[in-house]
């Protein structure tokens, strides 16, 4: 199994505070990993620090070669990061949203490229001609992913996707997702705060603890540990 | 009543030439939150640019083209060398940073080309033309249509190129756009060269009618500050409609209340600058900012 995603020892500070003390691991094409852990244990550190959010050392290889530190080069690479308060730009309207998703790509942005998109998400159809700005919370997370999706990522970083939204709303977006993987093939990483749920979409885990990998594994495996049904699952 | 369509007119006309300089003040300011106070003196340069390229032989649309050119590289150019390397500092840093630009480049005209007055040659005929009985001017009819042109056209590509919905993002999200892959940096430095561009046709415009002089885009600038205050100074619609109506309400003002002629329009322009940011602070077309604390 040749690794899409290979972090190394990677660390990563804001300023004098260290986020990130030494995290090594890997994630194969097509797999959905879940990354779990307290908060400021350094799950959303250690999605910017693979997008180049955030300055960062160690080794990171992404398809069999470094990753470059700038984010507008991250993406170029097909690295899609969709970060927590979702990015997406509230006063362009859900169209421009998704023709900026694919801007990376020549030619992108097409007419298919949209529809194939709004087959994901047929509730953006309806709104695309809205200011994003205007859209509920789970059609913005929906806008967030759809965005990404346009750039045609090999991989997909996502940070809370369940934040804030009713849980038949977050339902429906970990399903997307689900389906988003195996349709398209698409390689996600996914930072989560309810790890039951992270756990229970997820083929593999880490769980971060002060910034480092405490225990890692397959999902089906650590929800039934005990260390970390006690920590983390409340139960 | 000719007389009063045919000020309403040379109105647009000045109007156009302080909309083209107010857009592309208001360029720069949104994607960079800063008042670009060199952009009256970076037209000026260009404005004797397109006179050295028509001083060796070309015709003046060839000249105007080229100058469009040389001024958007140049736009890049100053933003890359001198705007980059405080692109991160406050403010009021950059500000200054445009206050020494301003300076610099008036001091490169008059090294370069002296600070004589010179006759530009202007596109359009000076006769007038008659239209149910008022007697317009060919050349304010010209001006206005350039300026428009431009206007229109930039409207155009910000709205329906890939480039130009970049350039969008950019100033409204910088962080959220180079996570699509955008290049912020270069963006900014691609308003710098538009602004520019956009600077070079109000100076080329404006040249034939008040001469051409190291300070000639002074007044200018401070008109076209006027119109991007009124139209509401993040709005680029804004700044368009904001130069045309202050073009046309200090040539009335002119023309109707006597005391308000030559100099004193100067006076007038501040006062409306005064006035708006007293009454409506955002603007006519502005967003008011909301910043919770």
């Amino acid at each position: 199994m040749s690794a899409l995603l290979e972090l190394r020892e990677v660390e990563a500070s804001y300023g004098p505070v260290k986020a990130l003390r030494g995290v090594s691991l890997e994630v194969a094409e097509g797999e959905i990993v879940a990354v779990l852990g307290a908060n400021g244990a350094g799950k959303t550190t250690t999605l910017r620090a693979v997008s180049g959010t955030v300055r960062r050392a160690g080794e990171l290889r992404f398809a069999g070669a470094p990753l470059p530190r700038s984010p507008e080069a991250v993406a170029r690479r097909g690295v899609a990061h969709v970060p927590e308060g979702r990015g997406t730009f509230a006063e362009l309207s859900v169209r421009d949203n998704l023709r900026l998703g694919a801007y990376t790509r020549r030619g992108g942005g097409s007419r298919d490229d949209l529809r194939r998109v709004y087959g994901f998400f047929p509730r953006l159809e309806e709104r695309s001609d809205q200011q994003a700005g205007t859209l509920s919370g789970g059609e913005q997370q929906m806008l967030a992913l759809a965005r990404a999706l346009m750039a045609r990522p090999r991989l997909l970083l996502l940070d809370e996707p369940s934040l804030g939204l009713a849980p038949l709303v977050v339902t429906e977006i970990f399903a997307t997702l689900a389906r988003m993987n195996a349709d398209e093939g698409v390689t996600i990483v996914v930072v989560e705060q309810n790890a039951n749920l992270a756990l229970s979409s997820s083929a593999r885990a880490y769980v971060l603890e002060v910034g480092r990998v405490a225990v890692s594994g397959p999902s089906d495996e650590l929800r039934k540990a005990e260390s970390v049904r006690r920590s983390y699952l409340g139960y | 009543m000719a007389e009063f369509w045919q000020q309403v007119v040379a109105g647009l006309a000045s109007g156009g030439i302080y909309a083209s300089l107010a857009l592309a003040v208001v360029l720069i300011y949104r994607s960079t939150g800063v008042i670009n106070f060199a952009q009256g003196e970076m037209a000026t340069f260009a404005t004797y640019l397109a006179l050295t390229f028509i001083n060796h032989g070309l015709s003046f649309w060839p000249a105007f083209w080229l100058t469009l050119l040389c001024a958007f590289a140049g736009g890049v150019a100053v933003e890359r060398v001198v705007i980059r390397p405080v692109e991160n500092r406050p403010v009021l840093t950059v500000v200054i940073v445009t206050i020494g630009l301003l300076i610099l480049v008036n001091g490169l005209t008059n090294w370069i080309w002296g600070g004589a007055v010179r006759k530009f040659p202007s596109p359009f005929s000076t006769r007038p033309i008659h239209v149910a009985g008022v007697a317009f001017s060919i050349q304010d009819i010209g001006i206005i249509g350039v300026c428009l042109a431009a206007v229109v056209v930039l409207g155009l590509f910000f709205r329906f190129t890939k480039l130009g919905l970049a350039l969008r993002a950019a100033a409204l999200n910088p962080d959220a756009s180079r996570l699509v892959g955008v290049r912020v940096s270069w963006m900014l430095a691609l308003g710098w060269g538009l602004a520019a561009a956009l600077g070079a046709i109000s100076g080329m415009m404006v040249a034939p009618v008040v001469f051409l002089d190291p300070n000639m885009m002074q007044g200018i600038l401070l008109y076209a500050l006027a119109a991007a205050v009124l139209g509401g100074i993040d709005s680029p619609l804004g700044a368009v409609v904001g130069g045309l109506t202050l073009g046309v309400l200090l040539n009335l003002l002119g023309t109707y209340v006597s005391t308000l002629g030559g100099e004193m329009r100067l006076v007038a322009g501040l006062a409306v600058i005064l006035a708006v940011l007293i009454v409506r602070p955002a603007g006519l077309l502005g967003k008011t900012a909301v910043r919770r604390v």
